[in-house]
């Protein structure tokens, strides 16, 4: 929400849920419009043009109809997967005109990214993430589901990533002070050439930058026979939920710019 | 009629946590060797799976000679009696593996996760349960959480239909007091058997399953010549022995897993299981057993000392899993070193000057 409020070419224009939880508390304390008839009053309301959907997987089966009848362009943050993966940084110049956008995972969003600069110079035969995370910002959706988040994850290493085969793990630490999220990107590669890697995935962290701000090389590509490993991190805006939370920063943020790119396509360029 | 309470069930793990010892690289017929010959000795759970569990083979963990399916296929054609086991951690494993093992003759599951996050388990036991096994729920790095967060647990588990659940001391950090509070605590929270599974980074592995026993477990955990993970663990031929002067009935032949351990377990070693310096550090400080020989090898590689590495994992508070934070701390300790280095070099510049 804060993210939307901050665009130029979006307006925040209705918050939905099932049950008076603290967001929709908040979007009414910030003058925002906020419903807890969930879908519904989205639906009936033509103003709205792009919808963010951070239910869960199975409410956004019944949604994405819905919505696609309604003429409304669906953001999906939930691992239902039914629209095209994005990954801005790697493919959001090619945005699909379909009417369901799938934003991956956090993981996905913290790692195809490398995986592709990996790709574009090295050729990845296999990638292989781990992805770990704050025990305090994995929500009852991904702890209820991890297996979605493993086998999503592991797709886009392959779809938008570029990998001939993927394989992703989740862990989650409980560590006091909680720790930032953290991912480890392995990659069997046909060329193993480091400064070439290393250009490629610096270029990639910086376009990455610009929209997750917190999005960080803690360990340079370092390649060993075939294989790379790269270690990054990423750090969450700190604006509203805490710094550890980063999954949920680059989740949020990399929906965020998709929207800006469907309203730029919406206004024609603009 | 037997007395309840003085029966022990035994899972033989040397398929499974034997296989950090050995890089995941057993073949065929040494799995069909060392479970024809524990399922002969009576151990009633056989647990054979990469060490990571279903899923581990990775280049994180490290990849495995065999596949999940060949490894589970190699132990169940020579299995009568035992129960084939696997293990899962949710995270690594999948739902979809669970089902491929139970096709391939599983017929109990261990699902494990950190000692606080046993809500990611529901739907992999759920499964198990629906496919028929004895599902384990598995709390890993015990000696991290006080008794009390653990029951609260074990309450998790048993509401999602568990039959046994366990406490892992996956670092072999916990003395046995520690043992005996914590299966106390979980004997008084739930109802289903509770169980041990030790590691001997402080010495330890076979007094603490004993004190476990004492304080009310019901299964223990061991490897044959304790091979596993780290310093390795209880032995299973030395606690069977132990468990029946103690008074305990294990229903396993004494010289037939005796012999298991020495004639066939034994040449399969690719050292001896020791506490060497690096495996006293992980139960000192509490790191994840796994992590030795991977520590072993980023200490190589960025020419450090294996302690150093391990003491700052467990500073970090790292769990189970995070084999790639060994790098990224070996390689934080490298540029370190690197920059001390320089600073020195500079200051014996300038002092020449």
């Amino acid at each position: 929400m804060y993210k939307i409020m901050r665009s130029r070419r979006l307006k925040m224009e209705m918050m939905a849920g099932i049950v008076d939880s603290p967001g929709i508390q908040r979007a009414k304390s910030l003058g925002i419009r906020a419903t807890t008839d969930g879908i519904g009053p989205i639906i009936d309301d033509p103003q709205i043009r792009i919808v963010f959907d951070s239910t869960g997987a199975k409410p956004h089966m019944v949604h994405a109809p819905l919505l696609e009848a309604a003429g409304k362009i669906a953001v999906d943050l939930t691992p239902a997967a039914i629209g095209p993966y994005v990954v801005p940084s790697v493919n959001l110049s090619g945005l699909s005109d379909a009417p369901n956008l799938n934003m991956v995972t956090c993981g996905g969003q913290a790692t195809v990214p490398i995986v592709h600069a990996v790709n574009r110079v090295a050729g990845v035969v296999y990638a292989e993430i781990v992805a770990a995370i704050a025990s305090k910002s994995a929500g009852p959706g991904t702890r209820q589901n991890i297996d979605e988040f493993t086998q999503t994850t592991a797709r886009a290493l392959c779809v938008v990533g570029g990998a001939k085969k993927g394989k992703a793990i989740i862990v989650l630490n409980p560590a006091e002070p909680a720790l930032l999220m953290t991912d480890t990107v392995y990659t069997e590669v046909e060329n193993p050439d480091e400064k070439a890697i290393r250009a490629s995935v610096e270029e990639m962290v910086r376009t990455v930058q610009r929209y997750v701000p917190g999005y960080r090389l803690r360990m340079p590509p370092t390649v060993d026979d075939h294989r790379v490993v790269t270690i990054i991190e990423v750090e969450g805006a700190g604006d509203f939920l805490p710094k550890y939370s980063g999954n949920l920063d680059i989740m949020t943020s990399a929906a965020a710019a998709v929207g800006e790119a469907l309203a730029v396509r919406m206004l024609g360029g603009r | 009629m037997p007395d309840m309470s003085r029966c022990i069930r035994l899972v033989d793990t040397t398929l499974r946590d034997g296989s950090h010892a050995v890089s995941h690289q057993f073949g065929g017929e040494q799995i069909a060797a060392v479970a024809e010959g524990l399922d002969k000795a009576g151990v009633p759970f056989i647990e054979a799976s990469h060490g990571d569990g279903l899923g581990g083979s990775s280049i994180n963990y490290g990849k495995a000679k065999l596949t999940d399916e060949e490894i589970l296929r190699a132990a169940s054609k020579v299995i009568r009696s035992a129960a084939l086991t696997v293990l899962l951690l949710p995270g690594i494993g999948t739902q979809e593996d669970l089902k491929m093992a139970a096709d391939c003759g599983a017929r109990a599951v261990r699902v494990a996760t950190h000692v606080t996050e046993a809500d990611i388990a529901e739907q992999h036991i759920g499964l198990g349960k629906k496919m028929g096994m004895t599902t384990f729920g598995f709390l890993m790095l015990a000696h991290m959480r006080p008794p009390d967060v653990i029951a609260q647990q074990a309450k998790l588990f048993e509401s999602y239909g568990c039959d046994v659940i366990y406490i892992a001391d996956s670092a072999g950090a916990m003395l046995p007091c520690d043992v005996k509070a914590r299966i106390e605590a979980l004997v008084n929270a739930v109802s289903v058997p509770i169980g041990f599974h030790a590691h001997a980074s402080l010495g330890l592995a076979i007094a603490n399953s004993l004190t476990a026993a004492e304080a009310g477990a019901r299964y223990l955990d061991s490897t044959c010549r304790g091979l596993g993970g780290g310093a390795g663990n209880a032995q299973t031929e030395v606690i069977a022995g132990v468990l029946h002067k103690a008074g305990f009935e294990t229903g396993i032949d004494f010289y037939s897993i005796m012999d298991v351990a020495e004639d066939i377990v034994e040449p399969m070693m690719h050292r001896p299981q020791v506490i060497r310096n690096a495996s006293l550090i992980q139960g000192y400080a509490g790191v994840y057993s796994s992590f030795l020989l991977h520590t072993y090898r980023a200490a190589e590689k960025y020419r450090l000392n294996p302690r150093d590495i391990l003491v700052e994992l467990g500073r970090r508070q790292m769990v189970g899993g995070q084999e790639d934070m060994i790098l990224d701390v070996a390689y934080e300790m490298s540029q370190q070193k690197e920059v001390a280095q320089n600073e020195a070099d500079n200051s014996n510049a300038c002092s020449r000057l």
